[in-house]
């Protein structure tokens, strides 16, 4: 069978005609497949939603309970057909629930990897590699400039000016969902052990993942308190917040921002960024590079990123490669980014 | 080559002046010599290497990368040398070797050319992301951590324990890597010093520009200085070829002038050869070029005309320093160098011609529009425009292309109604810095520009309260403010010129339009109308046309 009969892009989302099922549309559909819980993947108003029981919960959580028609949850490694189109989900390595969707007809398998990384990220379970004919995949930092440190690494830096500084509050931008709890898991790992505050905007998904087991010590909220008392303090926040007067009420507030993009120094400084901490949850050129050819596919769809340099990497390698342009996929590590 | 590497990309993320002067002062503190002097060097722009260039970074890239993958790496970053330090594909288990940043500067001077491609890639070999960085930075020698000489040099001073000025009076006599001036930093050895020589220099001149071809120009890239309406002349002192003290004064011509102003050159107490514009200061005041006219006019220099006439010379160059030629450096090193020297010889007749503090074009026009409060003062009658230089402009004879501009020009102004407010970015990120403003049509506001400073701190924070306290609608980073006829805030708007625009709801768009006073005073029904744009817009035409 044709891989473009089981699985191909409409203005939609990338499409399953046999199941009539669209895999992260970014319109209302009848029938959906969520790989994973961030905002331009997973959006209200579908008929039924097919997805990990943590991407359920989290679109409840950001949604509100009647975010879908139906919904069914899919765990990891289980498998349900739709139309004769046999689909499974795979851990992504992304976020919490994050999940890589294969569809499988008459012998050819489609991957769609969703979004996806392979560092080690002690939140969800790491990125599992799924043989195919096809691996449809992402290319948000698919250019050779882009190869990620480890997050304990930046996690050191972070905490390596919290001791030379020790009377400022250092402010941590990080994405609500994913980003912000594997910072929090990080400082864990890296040994501190002292509270870690939260803007009020990161606490709903942060106590999710601390229903679903993800251990993030002891979080506290932001309040009101005299500026002294926050000398010292790890404050994590959503991107757009370090932009607004709210950062005020800490002293001398040293402003950091974990993503991919900080590795980048024009777009760290135009950001006001004293310290960049260069942590992604998307895949780094290296682990594109890496991940396509592990899957064993033959031909590569890209979805949206960088895909001209993905795609010319992929035809000097001999593959199929092409562009699907999917419009309405953003990227959450940019989120706040001055227009 | 780590530690200084490291240095670079603290100062390039640290915002805070105390911040960088700890990071420096500690840097030449605990880093031996020569790499602390090469360090400074590197960071205030005295070094330049003949064969080591941009186009020698953009050679190594198409050897070692995918032109493809690098064209488009480098469109997205947008600096060559990040660029080519984050994809340079390099073996990260030998990286950290120990490379001092002496070998690299020594290298780079010293190699020949046809072997410094195959040289600066074993370094990148050699070196971490960081390192690389670093090494290509100076390569292109535009660093952008926001360390200007001055900041460095008052980081010296606070590593010997001096004043910053005592660093001017002696920066100029040593060279890079500055074993000299450290070791008296130091307590190890005595204050560096140099000889002079005394001759003419023929002067630089400049070319005529338009604001909008300014568009064209970054303006990190350039300085600017009043373009005072005075004469131009060169004060040329120190010792003569003979060992004689000798002092002139000489016109644009090499003319020498000196027996018309033995009052400026019998008080010459330098050795140095100065560029600047001669003009008279009365009460305080520089005067306009009238006043000066009455003095040049006269042949012999009496008592009196000298008392009723006090020149002196406002100096915008250093051409020469003892026996040291300093033309071939670029204007900001001559400049820096300039002012330690204007520093150093308070009694002398001089003073510095100010450069103009901005960043944008946009602010220029301000401060062109305004040079009282632009930073010219009491002295604003006696400029004529701005002249406009190139950071890295050597100074060079005659006209040379690309590198000084005059800009004359006068503004227009009307007022203006505050309509929309949008959060800026950076610095200003929490306050509503951009401003929407318009004038009366009728009984309507139209839009017509946007202006996003040529107001102080103090104000931003006051027009930021002003925007949150009266705000009617928001969109997203935008505030509707209120703006009826009767409560409202008015703007005086100036800019640089007029043009028709469709794209405009006015019809018309403005040039380099900036807040030039904030008229609290005064009620919004009182504010300009469309009508009196499109009278200036016509004159305008006409006078172009
Ligand atoms: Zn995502
Ligand atoms: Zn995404």
């Amino acid at each position: 069978m044709q891989p473009a009969q089981i699985l191909h892009p409409r203005p939609e989302g990338l499409y399953a005609p046999a199941a009539d099922l669209y895999i992260d549309p970014t319109r209302p559909v009848a029938r959906a497949l969520i790989t994973h819980g961030h905002s331009d993947h997973a959006r209200a108003g579908h008929g039924a939603v097919l997805a990990t029981k943590e991407t359920l919960a989290i679109m409840g959580a950001r949604c509100g309970p009647g975010f879908a028609g139906s919904t069914q949850a899919l765990a990891y490694g289980e498998e349900i057909t739709i139309g004769g189109v046999r689909f499974s989900l795979r851990p992504a390595g992304h976020v919490l629930g994050s999940a890589q969707a294969l569809a499988e007809c008459g012998g050819t398998r489609v991957a769609a990897s969703g979004d996806y990384k392979r560092h080690p990220d002690p939140t969800c379970p790491p990125f599992e590699i799924m043989p195919c004919d096809v691996f449809i995949t992402e290319a948000t930092f698919a250019l050779p400039v882009f190869t990620h440190p480890s997050a304990d690494h930046e996690v050191m830096k972070l905490l390596d000016s919290v001791a030379l500084f020790p009377e400022r509050a250092h402010i941590v931008g990080a994405y609500a969902l994913g980003k912000a709890q594997r910072v929090m898991a990080t400082l864990r790992a890296c040994g501190w052990d002292k509270p870690i505050y939260a803007h009020g905007a990161l606490l709903a998904v942060t106590e999710l993942y601390r229903e679903f087991g993800v251990d993030l010590g002891d979080v506290r909220p932001v309040q009101d308190a005299p500026k002294s008392f926050y000398a010292g303090a790890i404050v994590l926040a959503p991107p757009s917040a370090l932009q607004t007067p709210w950062v005020r009420r800490f002293p001398d507030p040293a402003t950091c921002f974990a993503s991919g993009w900080m590795r980048i120094r024009a777009r760290a400084r135009q950001r006001g960024v004293e310290l960049p901490l260069v942590i992604s949850d998307h895949a780094d050129w290296p682990d594109l590079q890496r991940t396509i050819l592990e899957t064993g596919a033959g031909e590569i769809w890209i979805t949206h990123g960088e895909a001209d340099a993905l795609a010319h990497w992929c035809a000097q390698q001999g593959l199929n490669a092409k562009a699907l342009h999917l419009v309405g996929y953003g990227d959450e590590e940019a989120e706040g980014a001055a227009a | 080559m780590n530690r200084f590497a490291a240095l670079l990309d603290r100062l390039a993320y640290e915002p805070r002046r105390l911040g960088k002067l700890a990071l420096l002062e500690t840097y030449f503190r605990d880093t031996p010599d020569p790499d602390r002097g090469w360090a400074l060097a590197a960071m205030t722009g005295a070094l330049n290497f003949k064969n080591a260039k941009a186009g020698l970074i953009r050679t190594l890239a198409a050897e070692r990368t995918d032109p493809v993958l690098f064209a488009l790496s480098y469109d997205f970053v947008g600096d060559l040398a990040e660029t080519v330090s984050l994809m340079w594909p390099a073996d990260s288990a030998r990286a950290n070797a120990t490379l001092s940043l002496s070998d690299v500067v020594e290298g780079l001077q010293t190699t020949p050319k046809g072997e410094l491609p195959g040289r600066v890639a074993a370094w990148l070999d050699r070196l971490d992301e960081n390192g690389r960085w670093a090494l290509l930075k100076l390569i292109t020698g535009a660093l952008r951590i926001g360390v200007s000489a001055r900041l460095a040099r008052t980081a010296l001073a606070r590593l010997g324990g001096r004043e910053p000025d005592e660093i001017e009076d002696v920066w100029h006599a040593d060279a890079p890597p500055y074993l000299k001036l450290f070791a008296w930093l130091e307590g190890r050895g005595p204050a560096p010093s140099a000889n002079t020589s005394v001759r003419f220099y023929p002067p630089m001149l400049s070319h005529p520009i338009e604001p909008e071809a300014l568009e064209d120009f970054d303006p990190a890239e350039f300085c600017a200085e009043w373009k005072w309406d005075g004469i131009r002349v060169q004060a040329a002192a120190g010792i003569d070829a003979y060992g004689q003290r000798a002092a002139h004064l000489f016109t644009r011509t090499g003319e020498d002038a000196s027996d018309a102003f033995p009052d400026l050159v019998g008080a010459f107490d330098f050795e140095a050869v100065l560029d600047g514009e001669l003009l008279i200061r009365r009460e305080g005041r520089v005067q306009d070029f009238n006043t000066l006219q009455q003095r040049l006019n006269r042949k012999s220099a009496t008592a009196k005309l000298m008392a009723e006439f006090p020149a002196f010379i406002r100096v915008y160059d250093l051409l020469a320093l003892g026996k040291e030629d300093l033309r071939a450096l670029p204007f900001a090193a001559r400049r820096e160098q300039l002012e330690s020297f204007a520093a150093a010889h308070p009694f002398a007749p001089i003073d510095l011609s100010p450069l103009i503090s901005f960043n944008t074009w946009d602010e220029l026009a301000a401060a062109r529009a305004k040079p009282a409060d632009g930073g010219a003062g009491v002295d604003a009658e006696a400029v004529e425009g701005v002249m406009i230089k190139r950071r890295d402009a050597p100074y060079l004879a005659g006209r040379p292309k690309g590198y000084w501009f005059k800009w004359k020009r006068d503004p227009m102004a009307i007022d203006a109604v505050l309509m929309y407010a949008q959060r800026g970015s950076g610095k200003r990120s929490s306050y509503y810095s951009d401003y929407t403003f318009g004038v009366w049509s009728g009984d309507e506001l139209t839009p017509v520009g946007k202006a996003y400073f040529g107001f102080t701190d103090e104000e931003l924070a006051e027009l930021d309260r002003f925007v949150r306290a009266n705000t009617l609608n928001r969109f997203g980073p935008v505030r509707e403010v209120t703006h009826t006829k009767a409560k409202g805030l008015v703007l005086e708007v100036a800019f640089e010129g007029l043009q028709r625009s469709r794209r405009h709801k006015s019809g018309l768009a403005m040039r380099f339009p900036r807040i030039s006073r904030i008229r609290w005073d005064k009620p919004p029904r009182d504010a300009d109308t469309l009508d009196t744009l499109e009278q200036l817009l016509q004159r305008g035409e006409t006078a172009e046309g």
